[in-house]
């Protein structure tokens, strides 16, 4: 386990949690930390429990464990949430005036302070500053210098006048100068800084830069948790490069209007979660059909129905690999990482155009909404690269065209994909449809026609299977006895309770795959262990399914459906007993 | 854009489908004549359908053009215009898939006000499903799903499109040839979003609503006093149950079309082989 510090603030939605945890995320970023957090929230405005959790080290942290050093309690609730995570040395800061607090109970072996924050706040300038108030109190707890914070406070409030800046760092001194002077208390945390340089993102937010990174150019989407951050963040963004986010009525229009840019020819995106995936359903096989390229990004939340829209599951697999009625060439990426949100946003937008057909990308909720630092290399944008496939112009249109000039935009070729004119190309005239069609594009219900349209769109991902570097990411000993699969956010802390097991001796090889229709063969892997688990966020083992359907082996499973991400601990656990088992 | 466009190069070269005498004859000979007179070619036309009779218009016209899904052509438009301003978008549906499947987006893409053309081919009934009454049947329409007649008023499109903020509103008759033309020419030549209602009897179906009963009581707007730019005017035409009208109802002069509100305009088709030179600004931010 590398040595950490784990850190919340929790309260009623509405009392500023998320910006309160984000500043102190961004202090402990700007001043060289690695952080990662998580969220607790509720699908509710105003009241109910939220918390917002940090966990920080020096060295690299891409989980969340079971602990928690410093709390920031603005309720009673937030204590009775967090009491299995606390432990003995934990610092509980809190107000005791606030009416709330009055009544909470601080467990007796742990560390309260009372400070009176909303007072402090007032006197700074604002009680709206009171939990500012209470991160100077917890930079004094963890010798955390206070000039990080400084630095977050300046980046969070310059918009809105250096006055509430300053405002904000006196309301933070208050804090800071009041443990300092009313305990006498050794804490035992320090948060060293040091000199690296990192960024702090959530997975739709680099799905939005990769997006803009690739040249997409139009995105329309109907907001949902947990994929409207993806739309705010290319709102605003996107319009610096000739780009445009509309606000669809619906997701069948938000499809439609992607579909309709895509075949003017723009790289075109709609971001989406579950339910959204149902109503774009509809339109998912004239995408296909039509041979659209167009990128898809499902933001997985639980189901089915609303189900639970503010938690962690990965239940839409089979929903992406077998939706729609008919047969539908597709692919689907599932990054597992917040960087690889990124990269695979890239590889969606250049395989939609290369193999001309709909791409789902999908993150689940734990990715989505949780933050991570990178090195900012992780990011290179000089390594992007934009393919766009088999293009036609006005000179080279002559080759796709019949006798009579007329442009075949579903040609018949032997990798399966076909040439592509943007509307204004001299010569390019088509219509594209959903019926099923000739190489021109009109109708036909002609048997052999009928049978050579429907191989030429599956011979595409044929071709993919053979072209493309469909290689999983691998951690852990490779010569391990015991094997472990998994897809989507679990990666982080299966990486790290790789570290616990080995730890206790018990060796175990990770493949993590991020890509799951076409997917990498896994047949020899598995084989080649003895035992292979597959971990996922879902009750019925919707990959391990897979993972069986290929290799022909049964595999063991552990699956988590409660609404909360895998935590490293508890995962390494779970491995240890199944492999005892 | 070429100058010397005719009117037939727009016809592919596939034979409709459309029953003899069907009204959707007349109402894509205007969409194709009004096309080539303001100066389009097929090359820079993109025509979006849906689904039922009205939806193989683009099988039958000659552009780049999307057979889409039932009731979504507007949203199509919309992405396509967007996209490529340069591109002449016309948007085709049936009144089945405007005012019924479809009528959300309608209502919306009235209010964004995207500049392109809707052509509603409207014979108040369903053709292509053997004839079951439409949003826009008559109340006591006798059909096989309503045989008693649907009993509910009809959808009135022109009101509908007025409420939600339209920027110009016509009605034509496909069988008056000329007319038609010259409205659906204003329609395109409108700075925002042009909206069409055409009167396209189905012989087939409808025997209420024919070539007949239209001819015997379309009221031209342009033999009366109307003023397209009255908002109360057009309401008071909207509102006549008594009288059917072909004409301009309302034209807003001073539409100002979605792109131009919004501020965009580039040719979306044109990105860079690799990430924006200053892309590395995004991450940046992430500091």
């Amino acid at each position: 386990m590398v040595a950490d510090f784990n850190w919340a603030i929790g309260g009623e939605a509405g009392d500023g949690i998320d910006s309160t945890g984000k500043i102190f995320a961004q202090a402990l970023s700007r001043s060289g930390r690695h952080v990662f957090t998580s969220k607790d929230f509720a699908s509710r405005i105003r009241g109910g429990y939220t918390a917002y959790k940090v966990r920080t080290s020096v060295d690299r942290v891409q989980s969340v464990v079971d602990r928690l050093d410093v709390l920031i309690a603005l309720t009673p609730r937030t204590i009775e949430e967090n009491l299995p995570e606390l432990h003995e040395d934990s610092v509980i800061i809190y107000d005791g005036e606030r009416t709330t607090m009055q009544n909470a109970e601080i467990p007796e072996e742990m560390i309260g302070l009372d400070v009176p924050l909303k007072r402090l706040a007032e006197e700074a300038g604002g009680a709206i500053m009171r939990n500012v108030v209470a991160l100077g109190a917890a930079c004094e707890v963890t010798d955390f210098p206070i000039e990080n914070l400084d630095s977050a406070l300046e980046k969070r409030f310059k918009d809105k006048g250096q006055k509430l800046v300053e405002n904000n760092q006196e309301a933070a001194r208050a804090g800071q100068s009041y443990v300092a002077e009313e305990f006498d208390h050794e804490f035992d945390y320090e948060l060293e800084t040091t000199d690296n340089d990192y960024v702090l993102l959530n997975g739709d937010e680099a799905i939005g830069m990769g997006a803009i990174a690739a040249g997409c150019r139009f995105y329309s989407g109907y907001p949902i948790t947990p994929a409207t951050d993806v739309m705010e963040y290319l709102t605003g963004r996107i319009e610096r490069y000739g780009g445009h986010v509309v606000q669809a009525e619906d997701e069948l229009s938000a499809i439609n209007m992607a579909l309709g840019a895509a075949r003017g020819g723009a790289r075109s995106m709609t971001a989406t979660s579950g339910p959204g995936i149902d109503l774009m359903t509809e339109t998912f096989g004239l995408v296909a059909t039509s041979e659209t390229p167009l990128v898809i990004c499902n933001v997985m939340r639980s189901g089915p129905s609303t189900g639970m829209p503010t938690k962690q599951e990965q239940g839409d697999l089979n929903g992406m690999l077998y939706g729609g009625h008919g047969e539908i060439p597709r692919f689907v990426l599932a990054p597992t990482t917040i960087d690889e949100c990124f990269w695979k946003t890239v590889e969606a937008f250049n395989l939609a155009e290369k193999y001309q057909t709909p791409v789902y990308l999908t993150a689940d909720l734990s990715l989505a909404v949780t933050e991570q630092t990178y090195e900012p290399d992780a990011f290179d944008m000089d390594a992007v690269e934009v393919d766009r496939g088999f293009l036609v112009d006005e000179e080279t249109i002559g080759d796709h065209q019949t006798d009579a000039e007329q442009f075949k935009p579903h040609e018949i070729t032997d990798d399966g994909i076909s040439p592509r004119a943007f509307p204004g190309t001299s010569g390019g005239a088509h219509m594209s449809t959903g019926l099923e069609h000739d190489e021109l594009g009109r109708r036909t219900e002609e048997q052999d026609m009928r049978v050579e349209q429907v191989d030429k769109r599956n011979r595409k991902v044929e071709t993919a299977e053979e072209r493309e570097d469909w290689n999983p990411r691998e951690f852990g000993d490779p010569e391990a006895d015991a094997l472990v699969v998994s897809w989507g956010s679990n990666e982080g802390a299966l990486i790290e309770a790789l570290e616990i097991l080995e730890a206790d001796g018990i060796d175990v090889r990770v493949i993590s795959v991020p890509y799951i229709f076409p997917r990498p063969d896994l047949t020899e892997d598995v084989q080649a262990a003895e035992e292979t688990i597959v971990v996922e966020c879902n009750a019925t083992g919707q990959f391990a399914d897979l993972v069986e359907h290929d290799v022909l082996e049964r595999v063991e499973r552990i699956n988590k459906y409660t609404g909360v991400r895998f935590k490293a601990d508890e995962l390494a656990r779970d491995i240890k007993e199944t492999l005892e088992a | 854009m070429s100058s010397d466009v005719r009117f037939t190069d727009f016809k592919s070269d596939k034979q409709p489908t459309w029953c003899p005498g069907c009204g959707d004859f007349g109402t894509m000979n205007g969409m194709m004549k009004a096309l080539a007179e303001t100066g389009n070619d097929p090359d820079n036309t993109f025509v979006v359908a849906g689904i039922g009779c009205s939806g193989k218009i683009g099988t039958y016209m000659r552009s780049y053009a999307l057979h889409g899904v039932h009731g979504r052509a507007l949203p199509v438009g919309t992405g396509v215009k967007l996209a490529r301003p340069d591109v002449e978008v016309m948007v085709a549906g049936g009144d089945g898939d405007g005012y019924s499947i479809g009528a959300g987006h309608f209502v919306h893409a009235v209010r964004r006000n995207v500049d392109m053309t809707y052509v509603v081919m409207d014979n108040r009934i369903y053709g292509l499903t053997k004839g079951q009454a439409s949003p826009t049947s008559r109340s006591d329409f006798e059909t096989s799903t309503t045989p008693e007649g649907p009993k509910q008023p009809p959808v009135n499109p022109h009101a509908l499109a007025l409420a939600s903020g339209a920027s110009f509103i016509a009605q034509s008759f496909s069988s008056d040839a000329l007319r038609h033309q010259e409205i659906i020419q204003e329609a395109i030549e409108h700075d925002g979003f042009g909206f069409v209602n055409v009167y396209s009897p189905c012989v087939t179906f409808n025997d209420v609503d024919t070539y007949d009963y239209f001819r015997d009581s379309l009221v031209d707007l342009e033999e009366t006093d109307h003023d397209r730019h009255d908002y109360d005017d057009a309401k008071e035409v909207i509102l006549d149950a008594d009288k059917e009208y072909q004409g301009v109802i309302y034209q807003d002069e001073n539409s100002v079309p979605y792109a131009e509100q919004h501020g965009i305009g580039a040719d979306m088709s044109d990105i860079p082989d690799g990430a924006p030179e200053d892309a590395t600004d995004l991450v940046r931010e992430f500091y």
